[in-house]
């Protein structure tokens, strides 16, 4: 289309070529011939037309990829983010049992502390403070012995005392627990609880609820009446806030040991 | 000289200006330079032939470039844009090759 029309010619001409030098640079010689002027203009425009393109070409890097490449580099991109977002779920299910796990480790915790300290109240071995009574019983003719201070004991725990202690005339406390017991003392002046001696008058202190309390102290054939049979007089007062603060010293069982079932139902 | 010294200015043109290629001419420009460059080689060999005609040069510049980018034309309004883009460049590469050869021999002898 270029030099086509002009006619073809052989390609072999060795006697031109030390003329093609000359030609070029002959043709090259600046004529202001309005054919010039125009290849020029044309020239240039391919020049910029080339360096645009070639700018063009190389700022977009996807848009002149081939069909099948885009779908290449689509397909393993795809896959790729599938790839992550299993990952993502897999980490996310790992964090949520991380942290769910934690939280039961925690709920576990406080409710085992919860049931130590529960436990604790009821084996005597922590001080424990609520609304409860207090019971004075004055014995001047040392007639109070032992059986009546248990009944006395029991119809507080049948009234739903949650902690007891009981004191003589010297202050000292011992608390009522599961295995306390009561003694006469040999020389009748006063008895033994969990082998300490207390002298009247005793004063005892029962946490739960003061109302309950004081009406099955004060039931026909109960504790006062048994109390004033005897020639002393029981006092009960109802307080808001009683402290029992003697401690009963557990002793470590020597035998008896948490079977496995029972210590993992707790 | 002038040609080259055209082509020079419009290279630097480029480069300063940095235009962006309008959406409408993106699939023509590529084919439409290569065609040019066709020319431009044809134009050189023709000189060397003694036979160069401003006139022809100018009418086959022009003509190249309208002629590529109506092929890519009719490829994209048939649907074989990409394919007959290709088939064009690979002609006027053979082209652009067989006038350089051409031109090597003149210069070269060889």
């Amino acid at each position: 289309m270029t030099v086509d029309e002009p006619g073809e010619e052989p390609a072999e001409q060795p006697d031109r070529t030390p003329s093609g030098v000359r030609l070029l640079l002959e043709a090259g010689r600046p004529r202001a011939t309005r054919g010039q002027l125009i290849g020029a203009l044309l020239c240039g425009l391919l020049g910029f037309a080339l360096v645009t393109q070639v700018h063009s070409a190389s700022g977009l890097g996807f848009t002149t990829a081939r069909q099948s490449d885009l779908v290449d580099i689509l397909d393993s991109l795809s896959s790729r983010s599938d790839q992550l977002r299993a990952q993502i779920a897999t980490e996310q299910t790992s964090l949520s049992k991380l942290t769910g796990g934690t939280n039961q480790t925690q709920a576990a915790l406080d409710e085992a502390q919860t049931r130590v300290e529960t436990l604790q109240i009821l084996a005597g071995t922590a001080a424990a403070m609520g609304p409860g009574i207090e019971l004075e019983i004055s014995d001047p003719q040392h007639q109070v012995g032992a059986d009546v201070l248990l009944e006395a004991l029991e119809e507080l725990r049948d009234a739903g005392a949650e902690a007891i202690q009981i004191s003589g005339a010297s202050g000292h406390a011992v608390r009522l627990v599961a295995s306390s017991y009561f003694l006469d003392a040999s020389d009748s002046s006063g008895i033994i609880v969990d082998g300490t001696e207390l002298a009247p008058p005793y004063d005892i202190l029962a946490i739960g609820d003061p109302p309950t309390i004081t009406t099955a102290m004060g039931i026909p054939g109960g504790v006062l009446e048994t109390l004033s049979g005897k020639g002393a007089t029981g006092t009960v007062v109802q307080h808001d806030v009683v402290r029992v603060t003697a401690l009963h010293v557990l002793s470590t069982p020597q035998y008896a040991h948490p079977a496995p079932a029972a210590s993992s139902a707790g | 000289m002038i040609a080259a010294l055209a082509l020079a200015v419009g290279v630097v043109l480029g480069v300063i200006l940095h235009p962006t290629v309008p959406v409408g001419l993106q699939p023509y420009l590529p084919i439409a330079v290569v065609a040019a460059l066709d020319a431009v080689f044809g134009g050189i060999r023709a000189i060397l032939d003694g036979i160069f005609d401003d006139k022809v040069f100018v009418v086959s510049f022009i003509a190249n470039v309208l002629v590529a980018a109506l092929i890519v034309f009719l490829g994209d309004q048939l649907g074989v844009g990409s394919q007959l883009s290709t088939g064009v460049v690979v002609v006027l590469g053979i082209r652009i090759f067989s006038n350089a050869a051409a031109i090597r021999r003149h210069l070269f002898r060889a």
